[in-house]
């Protein structure tokens, strides 16, 4: 799917799913811009983020928004006490999360014991590499990190795509 | 060297990461693109750099930009690079850019199949893990042929976080490439069972996916996925099941009957609303797929309409959201059961969610009846009125004219109503749906032809008052009702009140501001209805207003010759030339109004819209002959011309009319005119003079003024259509009120003959039928060719992608099906032992003889599974019926082996079981070396499982497997037994009987009685009827009073039998019970139909409220202990059967299970479906037998002992 495509999805169900009021239903019924009436779109709405799954109808509804809490918890277990700072610096890791928990558009895994549990293996193998920044870079990356910027505008978090095979995201 | 890399590591340091970069956008609002560009040509120097670290670093930052819309794709021979690094922290970086951005259309994609491949054989899990994810992203068809066996392997690896990607990515690559889910397959399955529960809910992932495409060809493994349904724990699993399920029943009825049962437990159980919800929905499934309307069925549908009535009311809108999609599908079948909630559906659609509305919306479709349209319809109108936002309010538009078009106007009774709403949805600004109302008014006025006066006058209307004019600027806006106004004023404009008026509207210069359609219209019925007013004026001699219609339209229509609109333009210069013409003979006094109406006489009639489709194929037609034989020069020429002249000729077939004679046109003709004059309210072709226009001449002098009004008017003269529901509810009493005068009338009638009879007066109610319509609603039907062909198949998309996976996963596998394995792949590679016996590829073996003999008992374990697969019919016929009794046992046979292998350790599978042991005796035959191993096998378990038994009796298993197991012994034939007795019999049929309670109902029993058709008759029409008693009543259907039969739902022919439920009520179960009863029939054979009855006496015994009901031995000895029960016992002589059997008779015949057996004395245990215990203790002595019993309720235990002698005395 092209950037151009992908970004526009994006947005407009952004802008979708902002103008929805709290005390309305969590799905949206899929338009032509997500593949059809097959499809929907099913988000939950933590604080200042959104994460929105878009899914086709072979997806239980109710258990989507189970997995959305279970993808949020796992967050929240990898990062110690998620806040949006996390998600929007550690984008990757973001990823590598969501990566455990839905695969290539299909659920892989809901226990979320496992998803962190597997989680932490992989981390440790990259502590264990040197990771990616070697300890003189890390140093660095500390000093640059005392002026982080004052608090952050809204910022929304949409993973977007269950069956479609790029996942794609945005902040 | 050593320099290079110290220098490398530093220079890294200063190096932007991955967190830098974001913050740096961030800090660079306003110049944002400008400062991704400059990081852009840093990033595309960092991937110049050997430094794989460098590398992955700009890729990680290059996976960020991606996401924010910016293309890398430039980049990625870059991350093939980084890919490949041998570091995970690397790779996976690597990995996720490819997810991200490679794409079917990646050229370099194809240099990472070896990559790919070493990396999934990687000593690593997470290289492994990492690998599957990103392919799973960007597989191509490609890597999918390459790679599947690879990934196949994987399926078996040791580690299940492998597999179970393994399994999953699985369907991806049979997206890829079909022909990888056969060999595959056989795999999969095994998966289903994988001891890890990630794995197996991978398995049941795939599998459901690929059944939801094409369920057919997985019907088979519906017995497994009930077994995991009955067992699994894991909600995620069961709901996938349960979606699986609800896909499959419409193939297959009886799996839906198996189905209810369990479902309905769940729906009673879990406190989880996904897992609710979803039951429901397979519920629904199951339901409509069972056309029979058996009784208790209703009870399942009532149990879902409430179930979702709680859903709907909860005040999470997700579940209102839920419940009122789920009611949708019940409203499909069973709309009566839906319809009791009016009151909730309507409240939701004043709900403040807009997708409840609409769901809400969806829901009212289905739930009008003629009693309840327009008050239904008033309700969203006024909706309309309040409605914000388009999309909504053109969502309410559309669902009214779906609402009262539905089934060809069925529920509509007066149409003028309808037309008032029409108009009044045209005072809707900016819809888009100015089409769907034009389309209805046009329907409606040619196919109800009552209405063509009322709708002239309305439309005429429309036409004069203009503000639709006015909102011409938007395409497909509510201008589009001018198109069908304009049309229904010429078409039918000898209904016009003032038809210069009219004419006059239809000629204003604004006009001109319409889209080019719809002025076409204009033009071409203006002068329909000049020709009528030509007509009329002629007719009444006055020649000079005639002229000055003629002189009004040659000033008008060159305004229409100057339109740009080409269609408009041709039609306006020839009518303009033809009226001038009329004007020329005019001027000669010739008459010339009867030529100009004969140009637009003749009737329109609908015509179906797949009429053209159905003319059939004449007979001597041969559509693949050729007419012509194609000329064979050259091959290539040869080949061009023969696939254009098929496109041509298929063409042909289908513009094709229909061969009619003159003969049949005249016949048609002469009946269609016969049908006319029968018919009063169509108006004959001979002009009817309407003389009330001759006192109007002086209209044409007044000078046409055109007011531009930007405010729409409230158009006058049209009427409300609310004045029509006041005045519908007056007709509809009016109606009631003569109907009962009536029925009075005939009442004192009668009285007056009879004198003494007098019946109840019936309160007026009204019901759907009473209702007569308004006008006489003739609605014309559609025209279709004369024999037609019915069939009515809608050809299946070519282009699915999921159709390449509809293929036969039971036929065995072929040699030419085998994966593509990699030639010069060394065999070292394979880690796992399991790799060798990949099922599909059926090497020659060289192995050592201990993997030969795994692969062979893994080969019998497939074979096993594969008959399970084939003998689903089986499965399902042995299917228990709804309430948990025992099922019947046909043969000593089977319940010598059930006893046997019935397992001690998977009581949730006892149902599953049975049939699979049934195959392994069918296997036995022919295969004999096989089977002898698999009957020591068998002996050895019996062995352990009768050792178990002496030291702990309790039977486990659910009740199913209770008297079976209790009762058999491999050493004495049982004669065998079943549970049905004969009901009665006659030369045409045979019913037989048997009662089955259930503990979840206590005051309810099911009678199953099979019907067998002994005649060579055609049975049809049967009913069951019987009398009921104060204490047992049968169920009926709702509405039927209790003299009614219940209909049997199926017919038989000859020879063949069919089982039907009937579910009866009772109240005292401690007494027996006998009601006598008929069944009616129509027994139809060559020689004609007779009708013909069956008396039978149903019989109640005691037994038959007693459920099996396992209970181990110190419940049983605290129960003897707590002397709350009375006691009685009986004694019988003559006894000559074993021990063994009489236990096994008393368990099968009367629902007991074996508590402790200690040699010739046995407790038992049953319970009634009231919560009555009963214990029994039974001696054997030399030849008699006695019966100690125990129970809480004294009648009943006395019922049941002598129930007890009679069965005794018979052995």
């Amino acid at each position: 799917m092209p950037e151009e495509i992908q970004q526009q999805i994006v947005r407009e169900t952004f802008h979708l799913v902002l103008k929805r009021d709290d005390n309305i239903c969590n799905f949206l019924e899929g338009g032509s811009l997500i593949g059809g009436s097959d499809y929907k779109l099913i988000y939950r709405h933590y604080a200042t983020l959104y994460f929105v799954f878009c899914v086709d109808s072979s997806e239980s509804e109710l258990g989507i928004l189970d997995l959305i809490q279970v993808f949020v918890e796992t967050l929240d277990k990898c990062f110690e006490n998620v806040c949006e700072l996390d998600l929007i610096f550690h984008m990757d890791k973001v990823h590598y999360i969501l990566q455990e928990v839905v695969m290539g558009g299909m659920v892989l895994e809901t226990n979320m014991n496992e998803i962190v549990a597997q989680i932490e293996a992989q981390n440790r193998l990259e502590k264990s590499e040197g990771g990616l920044s070697a300890a003189p870079a890390r140093a660095v990356s500390a000093v640059k990190n005392i002026n982080l910027p004052e608090i952050p505008r809204n910022i929304n978090l949409g993973d977007l795509n269950i069956k479609v095979p790029n996942l794609s995201q945005f902040v | 060297m050593a320099l290079k890399m110290v220098k490398g590591s530093i220079d890294r340091m200063f190096d932007k990461n991955l967190q830098d970069l974001v913050r740096g956008i961030r800090n660079h609002k306003e110049d944002e693109a400008k400062y991704i560009s400059q990081c852009i040509d840093e990033i595309k120097q960092e991937l110049k750099q050997d430094n794989i670290a460098v590398k992955a670093n700009a890729v990680c930052k290059l996976t960020y930009l991606q996401m924010l819309g910016y293309d890398i794709s430039w980049a990625a021979f870059n991350i093939i690079e980084v890919m490949s690094a041998s570091k995970f922290t690397f790779k996976r970086i690597g990995y996720l850019a490819a997810s991200q951005c490679f794409h079917e259309g990646t050229d370099v994609i194809m240099l990472t199949t070896n990559q790919i491949r070493k990396d999934l054989s990687s000593p690593s899990q997470y290289d492994t893990g990492v690998a599957l994810t990103g392919l799973s992203c960007f597989v191509t068809s490609d890597l999918a042929r390459d790679l599947a066996n690879d990934i196949m392997t994987l399926m078996s690896h040791t580690k299940p976080y492998i597999r179970k990607k393994a399994v999953l990515i699985m369907y991806k690559v049979f997206l890829k490439y079909p022909e990888s889910l056969r060999p595959a397959f056989p795999r999969l399955k095994e998966k289903l069972e994988d001891p890890d529960p990630g794995v197996q809910s991978a398995a049941v992932n795939v599998i459901c996916e690929l059944a939801r495409r094409n369920p057919k060809n997985y019907l088979s493994l519906a017995p497994l996925f009930f077994k995991l349904m009955t067992c699994s724990t894991n909600n995620w699993v069961l709901i996938k099941i349960i979606k699986l399920f609800g896909a499959l029943t419409p193939l297959e009825p009886r799996l839906g009957k198996k189905l209810i049962e369990p479902l309905t437990n769940l729906i009673h159980s879990t406190s989880a609303m996904s897992l609710l919800y979803e039951c429901v929905n397979t519920v629904i499934a199951v339901l409509i797929s069972l056309s029979s309307g058996m009784p208790n069925h209703s009870a399942s549908i009532q149990l879902c309409v409430q179930k979702l009535r709680i859903l709907i009311e909860d005040s999470d809108q997700n579940l209102k959201y839920l419940g009122l999609l789920a009611m949708s599908k019940i409203l499909r079948t069973h709309p009566k059961s839906v319809q009791a909630h009016k009151d909730l559906i309507l409240q939701c659609l004043d709900d403040k969610d807009e997708s409840i509305r609409l769901r809400a919306l969806d829901l009212l479709y289905g739930m009008v009846s003629k009693k309840n349209l327009m008050e239904i319809v008033k309700k969203l109108m006024t909706h309309v009125d309040k409605a914000e936002g388009t999309t909504y309010r053109d969502e309410l538009l559309t669902k009214i004219i779906d609402i009262c078009s539905q089934s060809n106007y069925q529920y509509i009774t007066n149409f003028e109503w309808y037309i008032s709403i029409l108009v009044e949805l045209t005072r809707l600004e900016g819809t888009r749906h100015g089409h769907l109302i034009a389309a209805q008014m046009l329907d409606v006025a040619i196919r109800v032809k009552a209405i063509r006066k009322f709708a002239v006058s309305q439309m005429s209307a429309l036409l004069d008052s203009g503000h639709l004019v006015a909102s011409s600027t938007q395409r497909n806006g509510i201008c589009e009702v001018l198109y069908a106004a304009a049309w229904i004023c010429g078409e039918f404009s000898e209904h016009l009140q003032e038809p210069h008026q009219t004419l006059e509207a239809m000629l204003r210069p604004k006009v001109t501001t319409l889209p080019g359609h719809i002025q076409a219209v204009y033009v071409q019925n203006v002068v329909k209805l000049y020709a009528s007013i030509l007509l009329q004026k002629e007719q009444a001699g006055e020649t000079e207003a005639a002229q000055e219609v003629t002189q009004v339209m040659v000033e008008r229509l060159p305004q229409f010759v100057q339109s740009a609109d080409l269609e408009v333009q041709e039609r306006a210069s020839c009518i303009l030339q033809l009226v001038k013409h009329v004007q020329k003979l005019q001027a000669k006094a010739v008459p010339v109004a009867e030529e100009l109406s004969a140009l637009f006489a003749g009737e329109l009639n609908p015509v179906a819209p797949k009429a053209q489709k159905k003319v059939p194929v004449p007979e001597g037609l041969d559509l693949d002959t050729w007419i012509n034989e194609p000329p064979s020069d050259s091959e290539s020429e040869d080949e061009k011309s023969k696939t254009i002249f098929r496109e041509e000729e298929q063409k042909h077939t289908q513009h094709r009319q229909p061969e009619v004679d003159e003969a049949e046109l005249a016949r048609r003709r002469e009946a269609r005119k016969q049908e006319q004059a029968n018919n009063p309210f169509y108006i004959k072709s001979s002009p009817s003079p309407q003389k009330r226009y001759q006192d109007a001449p002086g209209v044409e002098h007044i000078p046409v003024v055109q007011i531009d009004l930007s405010v729409p008017l409230k158009v006058p003269g049209l009427p409300t259509s609310d004045q029509y529901v006041k005045l519908e509810e007056e007709r509809r009493h009016q109606q009631r009120l003569e109907k009962d005068k009536k029925k009075k009338r005939k009442r004192e009638r009668e009285r007056e003959k009879k004198g003494k009879h007098r019946r109840q007066r019936s309160l007026p109610t009204e019901s759907e039928e009473d209702i007569a319509p308004a006008q006489q609603v003739d609605i014309v039907t559609e025209e279709m060719p004369e024999n037609a062909l019915p069939s009515d198949e809608d050809d299946k998309d070519p282009n699915d992608p999921y159709r390449a996976l509809d293929v036969d996963l039971d036929r065995p596998l072929a040699d030419s099906e085998k994966l593509p394995v990699q030639k010069h792949r060394n065999a070292e590679t394979s880690k796992s032992p399991q790799k060798e016996d990949v099922p599909l590829v059926e090497k020659k073996s060289k192995k050592p003889k201990k993997k030969e003999k795994k692969h062979r008992e893994r080969e019998k374990e497939r074979e096993k599974e594969e008959q399970r697969g084939e003998d689903l019919d089986f499965w399902l016929s042995t299917t228990p019926p709804p309430a948990a009794a025992p099922a019947p046992v046909p043969s000593v046979e089977e319940l010598g082996t059930n006893a046997i292998t019935a397992p001690k350790d998977e009581c949730e599978g006892h149902r599953t079981e049975k049939p699979e042991d049934q195959d392994d005796d069918a296997e036995r035959d022919p295969e004999r070396k096989p089977s002898r191993h698999k009957k020591q096998h068998r002996k050895e378990k019996a062995g352990r499982s009768k050792g178990k038994k002496a030291k702990q009796q309790p039977p486990t298993c659910a009740e199913a497997a209770g008297p079976v197991e209790n009762g058999a012994a491999e050493e004495e034939p049982l004669p065998p037994m079943s549970s049905y007795c004969l009901l009665a019999e006659n030369a045409y049929i045979k019913m037989t009987y048997d009662i089955q309670a259930s503990l979840q109902k206590e005051s309810q029993v099911t009678v199953s009685i099979i019907l067998e058709n002994q005649s060579s008759s055609f049975l049809k029409n049967m009913e069951l009827n019987v009398l009921d008693s104060l204490n047992t009543k049968m169920a009926r259907p709702e509405g039927s009073s209790v003299h009614d039969g219940v209909p049997v739902p199926f017919q038989l022919p000859p020879g063949v039998s069919n089982e039907a439920q009937f579910v009866f009520t009772i109240q005292s179960i401690v007494m027996a019970q006998k009601l006598k009863g008929t069944l009616s029939f129509i027994a139809k054979d060559a020689e004609g139909a007779t009708h013909e009855k069956l008396d039978f006496r149903l019989h109640f015994s005691c037994s038959a409220y007693l459920v099996t009901t396992p209970c181990y031995s110190d419940a049983f000895a605290k129960l003897l202990e707590s002397g709350d029960l009375s006691m009685s016992s009986i004694k019988v002589d003559g006894i000559s059967m074993s021990f063994q059997n009489l236990l096994a008779k008393i368990c099968f015949h009367h629902h007991f299970s074996v508590v402790e057996r200690v040699d010739s004395c046995a407790s038992m245990y049953s319970r009634s479906i009231q919560g009555h215990h009963v214990c029994l203790l039974v001696k054997k002595g030399e030849k008699s037998v006695s019966v100690d019993g125990k129970c809480s309720d004294s009648t009943l235990l006395g019922n049941l002992l002598e129930e007890m002698q009679v069965t005794l005395a018979q052995c």
